[in-house]
């Protein structure tokens, strides 16, 4: 019946095409106003480097959002484990990379572990459950760093890793994304993350264990933040107690843009990819068209309102042409 | 009902873990006002357990060095009162030298743990501030010396401090002149704009291209001093060659600061010097100079400690020189000037003058009129970093 798509029904019909197309349409425009220089390819490994953070963290937050949750104490966790990390490395002299990231992720899944365990066994709202470990592990960063800061020559060697010019963020990111492209998309695990989504009561009855999934992922999402404070104290040399503060909004934000969905259920690994992706365009792109510094978190706001509008537009086109299709 | 239980025991047993986890390590960080003793208590406290690091020990001797002599106190008279910093932020090895240095020069002057209070505000932000301050008043301290996130939020709660008869100070930052006695200037404005325009100057080689990356666009200091340089640029022809290409903001993050120096660098190619007056901006910059091994050089103020790595005078590093006052100093002097606000030695008037122990060579200091016709004190001349020192102070601060 549809086997002849129009392209304006390709484009209403996904989410990550008609967002794919803003985002072209984005990079045009700056390139224009930039008078060329902007992608030129040590622009675009900067956007990716200086953003991998959010990068990695959204991953962890779609499969949150998946099951109608949210968590917002991932910057305080990135926090307090850069801030273990960095202050390893300049009081105890600790410098072996590969180790300092292991203890990194094994941090991270701690805080993520309580994350899910409170949210799940004392059936507490995410949001509340992870705005107390918010405040917990940004005060123990303080506790930790004892007005101290990790930088420059402390951290010296670890920083080779995160360096301009190393490849390493770049494959953690591709590894990264790859892992969860796959599993969400073909393992059961991913689609038990949906599921629990959809309709947690419908997961329970269909024998799926609704606790453990929650458990597993706000653990995820604890791994991914321990990581990216690791990563964040190598690509900028510098572990202080208020590092990426406030940044968890950034990461929502790079989800929803990429349509996830805050009632869960909704959202994929491409459409993270190019939320995470347009955010971390608008962010190198604003300075660069020459515009005043202070005008910029205000365009910032506009463009991603816009941005959510027309994808919100675009997903109800989309179930009205499902229904239509039903009805017929 | 069992797996409520069994949370509700979870949340409980590691809520007791926290709060013991935060009592063993002296608490050092977040706001510790609830009362004087307490608040003395855990900062001496965290004085003795940073003493473990090798770098900080070689600060707090340094620290005790600047004060050690107290026979020149008898400038300000006898310390009896309660004495309080209030700092800008929490978790910054600058802040953290400032309140040892306040600390230091009261107990040199004979006050005891509980005469000297060091309250941190809970973040960085003018409203914590207030918050910290009227704690303070209802503590009835003696003199409060505030080092203000804004130019002039904190004027209701300063008066209402003045009404109830505590001398206020400023240091490092300071307020509307009406809502303090004198402020603590760790320089001169001019002085830090001349010698941060004579770097550029110096380091482009009298002509080119340059650019600033500053803090936020709101940060009371950075703008006094960049309006300076402007000033200084504009009023004399010797300057007439070099372009100030843009004002960039970096928030003191270090993720946005190295965004913009990025960005300035794809903007501007023909720039020579960045100068960042603030120490996140310039630890950021410095590091994407030195990776990307640009031909940019960079001057500005920055902590010897987070800068050791790139300064030098060759190519493979990013900062030649740069700039900073000693903020041991800088807290001793507003413990001074504490002292003798509250004696009286001192109204805060131009023309004043008292000796503030061992600062200064032990010679007095006069309060002097600033451009705006406000009271200040001057603790110095900014002081120059080079790859001659930056080994030694970079143990220091």
């Amino acid at each position: 019946m549809n086997q002849k798509k129009s392209l304006w029904k390709i484009i209403t019909g996904s989410r990550e095409v008609s967002l794919l197309l803003i985002l072209i349409v984005m990079l045009i425009v700056v390139q224009i106003l930039s008078r060329g220089t902007f992608l030129t390819p040590t622009n675009i490994g900067q956007i990716f480097r200086n953003n991998a953070l959010t990068m990695l963290m959204a991953l962890g937050m779609l499969c949150v959002m998946l099951t109608a949750g949210i968590d917002i104490s991932i910057t305080s966790t990135l926090a307090f484990t850069g801030m273990i990390i960095g202050m390893l490395q300049k009081r105890a002299g600790f410098t072996n990379t590969f180790a300092l990231f292991l203890l990194a992720a094994l941090i991270g899944i701690a805080c993520g572990f309580l994350n899910g365990l409170i949210i799940s066994k004392g059936h507490l709202a995410p949001i509340i459950c992870t705005m107390g470990f918010m405040y917990i592990w940004r005060g123990l960063a303080y506790v930790v760093s004892n007005n101290q800061w990790a930088s420059g020559a402390d951290v010296a060697k670890f920083a080779e890793f995160g360096k301009d010019g190393s490849v390493g963020p770049y494959i953690i990111l591709i590894i990264a994304y790859v892992v969860f492209f796959i599993v969400m998309k073909w393992t059961t695990f991913g689609r038990r993350i949906y599921a629990v989504g959809s309709n947690a009561d419908a997961a329970r009855v269909s024998g799926i264990n609704v606790d453990r999934v929650l458990i597993q992922v706000y653990t995820i999402m604890g791994l991914l933040a321990g990581l990216a404070g690791a990563l964040s104290v190598s690509i900028y040399a510098s572990a202080q107690p208020n590092m990426q503060y406030g940044k968890e909004m950034d990461v929502i934000a790079a989800c929803v843009i990429g349509g996830t969905s805050m009632n869960g259920g909704r959202g994929s690994v491409v459409g993270t990819f190019l939320g995470a992706l347009f955010y971390a365009v608008l962010a190198k792109a604003l300075p660069l068209v020459g515009l005043d510094s202070i005008w910029q978190n205000l365009i910032k706001g506009v463009v991603v309102l816009a941005v959510v509008l027309i994808n919100v537009l675009t997903q109800r086109t989309m179930d009205r042409a499902a229904l239509e299709r039903r009805e017929m | 009902m069992k797996k409520q239980v069994v949370s509700v025991v979870l949340t409980a047993a590691m809520a007791a873990g926290m709060l013991a986890g935060c009592g063993s390590s002296a608490s050092s960080s977040t706001s510790s006002t609830s009362s004087a003793s307490s608040s003395a208590a855990s900062t001496s406290a965290s004085s003795a357990a940073s003493t473990s690091s090798s770098s900080s020990a070689a600060s707090t001797s340094a620290s005790s060095e600047a004060v050690a002599s107290t026979s020149g106190a008898a400038g300000v008279g006898e310390a009896s009162g309660k004495y309080a910093l209030v700092p800008k932020s929490a978790g910054n090895p600058f802040n953290e030298r400032e309140a040892s240095g306040f600390q230091d020069a009261l107990k040199a002057l004979g006050c005891s743990d509980d005469q000297i209070i060091v309250s941190y505000p809970d973040n960085p932000t003018a409203d914590s501030q207030i918050t910290v301050i009227q704690s303070l008043i209802s503590q009835g301290v003696s003199s409060i010396a505030v080092a203000a996130n804004d130019a002039s939020a904190l004027d209701a709660a300063l008066k209402q401090a003045s009404d109830a008869g505590i001398k206020v100070c400023t240091l490092d930052s300071d307020v509307d002149a009406d809502y303090r006695s004198v402020f603590c200037n760790q320089a001169g404005v001019k002085e830090i704009a001349q010698a941060l325009m004579d770097a550029v100057y110096d380091i482009s080689g009298g002509s080119g291209e340059y650019a600033i990356l500053s803090a936020t666009s709101q940060a009371t200091n950075q703008n006094a001093w960049i309006d300076a340089m402007k000033q200084i640029a504009e009023s004399d022809d010797k300057y007439a060659d070099l372009k100030l290409d843009e004002i960039a903001y970096g928030d003191d993050e270090a993720q946005k600061s190295t965004d913009q120096t990025q960005a300035l660098l794809t903007k501007y190619p023909d720039l020579k010097v960045i100068c960042s007056p603030t120490t996140v901006g310039i630890a950021a910059a410095a590091k994407v100079l030195q990776d990307q091994k640009s031909s940019v050089k960079l001057t500005g103020l920055g902590l010897p400690s987070e800068m050791k790595e790139y300064i030098g005078d060759d190519d493979s590093h990013s900062c030649p020189y740069m700039f900073l006052w000693n903020p041991i100093d800088l807290g001793a002097l507003a413990a001074y000037t504490s002292v003798a606000l509250v004696n009286g030695t001192i109204t805060g008037a131009v023309g004043d003058t008292f000796t503030a122990g061992d600062l200064n060579d032990g010679n007095p200091y006069t309060i002097t009129e600033n451009s705006d016709k406000a009271s200040e004190i001057i603790l110095g001349q900014p002081f120059k970093f080079d790859p001659s020192n930056i080994e030694e102070w970079a143990e220091v601060y």
